[in-house]
């Protein structure tokens, strides 16, 4: 396992920040889940939560810290021991996408500005292999890495007020699934009819951090049957475990 | 139960929050002056954890459909039961079909009320507090009807009343420790920081407070990383976003000051038009 060089703050009067070198990488991220679930494992008393991005964990104390070093210390001492656990394994799901006109409504100005066919830029949005590095913005919406590069598009300059839920988007050097309408910057290329949050059960997200998504084309009739589908509970994301 | 007859400005259910679910995206949420959420809680010997109403500015009526005991703490937007003044921070016996209203504000921006036993709303993810799409809606409107639990007895014990100090209402200074990214502020930046006089714009909500005056920003964006409640970010335009209760989980603008958290309840308690500097404690 690589060793890197962490840094630690005192971010808030109950919380902690880890930072890891400023960038985006699956190593990073490896790293950061080894470090939080070994945070986890550990079951500390007075730690009520820890949580991650893609270069940071924030680890929230029950109460006010009183000493912050010897807090410090203690998480140091804990990355020093982190192991990778046996059977860590992640899963793919595979998330079905209607890239049709009625969904992609800025597919046009892409096609045209990157100069690619939409069935290319369906091909090149659907064959990567993404990865989940968290949850964040809104209930629900995963941090994916892994967009290819010819389809870094920038985000609209004024944000649309609202988009469908399930809609899928590209902004600058991201791409995801808003799982709730909500004003959306980025641009829209299609819809998923899955439901990405649901509070009322025990596992509100169906992906977590470290899984992998892959997005399959799908054309507006089975859109809405899957839609059915998920109303009558008669659907299931198909998902394979993959190792870690 | 107690019924809207009219919704203020912005009325919702709201508790301690919900603490565990931010891997999820979810938001703390709570009430914006958790202190004056606690002794309305404390007046009536609740759990401190019960739900309560948070009220903005301008109140909601509300008619009860049963005997009860209420305290009403935070702002003084002028309590009324059947249109006559009641006390804040003490215990009131409320009989059926009592209503109670809101007059002129005097001070503060955010009350709070308790009932024996708490609001009985909808419990998602350990929480009552109204945040949609985890609750059904974000906030109550006309028509609404909340559960609580009938209480018949008569007050017997002296009333407890408990004194406020005025100074939760009033300071004008505004705790925060450096953020994160607070090494990357120019000497110009840092300086502005802590000269100017920020004033609560309108746009300030539950989820973030803003202020008019605006710093020089030559600060990069940075990889979205965590916040939470209290962090003050510095948006490319140089506008400073106090995050509040209901902030997102993540964000990718510096993090350059965190609020304390007795300030996160004073800053809460401020209307737009109201002033205030920075004082750092670090």
């Amino acid at each position: 396992m690589t060793d890197y060089k962490l840094t630690y703050h005192h971010y808030s009067e109950r919380s902690i920040l880890v930072q890891w070198p400023q960038k985006i990488d699956e190593n990073i991220l490896d790293d950061v889940l080894i470090f939080k679930n070994h945070i986890i494992n550990s079951e500390i008393k007075s730690i009520l939560q820890v949580n991650n991005a893609y270069n940071s964990i924030l680890i929230i104390y029950v109460y006010t810290i009183d000493n912050i070093n010897d807090e410090f210390l203690v998480l140091k001492s804990l990355y020093s021991t982190r192991v990778r656990l046996i059977n860590s394994t992640c899963k793919l799901w595979k998330i079905p996408v209607c890239y049709d006109d009625a969904f992609g409504i800025d597919l046009d100005e892409i096609s045209k500005a990157k100069q690619l066919s939409k069935s290319e830029i369906i091909k090149l949005h659907s064959e990567v292999i993404y990865t989940v590095f968290f949850i964040g913005f809104l209930p629900g919406f995963l941090y994916l890495g892994g967009l290819d590069k010819r389809l870094f598009f920038p985000r609209k300059e004024s944000p649309r007020l609202e988009v469908k839920k399930g809609s899928v988007a590209i902004g600058n050097e991201q791409t995801g699934i808003y799982p709730n309408f909500s004003p959306a910057g980025w641009n829209i290329i299609g819809n998923s009819p899955l439901d990405f949050f649901n509070a009322k059960v025990n596992d509100p997200c169906f992906a977590q951090a470290g899984d992998k998504i892959q997005f399959i084309p799908i054309d507006i009739n089975t859109y809405y049957n899957i839609k059915e589908d998920i109303q009558s509970e008669m659907f299931s994301i198909e998902n394979k475990v993959i190792d870690g | 139960m107690v019924e809207v007859l009219k919704n203020g400005l912005y009325d919702s259910i709201q508790d301690l929050g919900r603490f565990d679910v931010q891997e999820y995206g979810v938001p703390f949420s709570g009430a914006m002056d958790l202190h004056s959420a606690k002794v309305a809680n404390l007046i009536l010997d609740n759990a401190l954890s019960s739900a309560v109403l948070e009220i903005t500015i301008h109140g909601p009526k509300l008619l009860f459909h049963c005997d009860t005991e209420i305290a009403l703490s935070g702002a003084d937007l002028c309590p009324m039961i059947n249109s006559k003044r009641v006390r804040m921070n003490s215990r009131i016996q409320i009989l059926k079909n009592d209503v109670l209203s809101f007059g002129n504000r005097n001070y503060g921006c955010r009350a709070y009320v308790a009932v024996k036993g708490g609001f009985q709303t909808e419990f998602i993810m350990n929480s009552c507090s109204m945040y949609y799409p985890i609750t059904m809606s974000s906030q109550l409107k006309k028509g609404d009807l909340i559960s609580i639990s009938e209480q018949h007895s008569a007050i017997e014990k002296p009333f407890a009343l408990m004194k406020m100090t005025k100074s939760h209402f009033e300071v004008t200074s505004i705790e925060v420790t450096k953020g994160i990214e607070y090494s990357n502020l120019s000497e110009r930046e840092e300086e502005m920081l802590f000269s100017t006089e920020f004033t609560v714009s309108n746009d300030s909500n539950r989820m973030a407070y803003q202020v008019k005056e605006s710093i020089n920003n030559t600060m990069e964006s940075i990889i979205t990383s965590l916040v939470l409640p209290g962090t003050v970010q510095l948006t490319p335009s140089g506008k400073l976003l106090f995050l509040m209760r209901d902030c997102q989980t993540t964000g990718g603008y510096p993090r350059i000051l965190q609020v304390s958290e007795s300030s996160i309840n004073q800053l809460s308690q401020k209307i737009f038009g109201d002033k205030f500097r920075l004082k750092c404690i670090d």
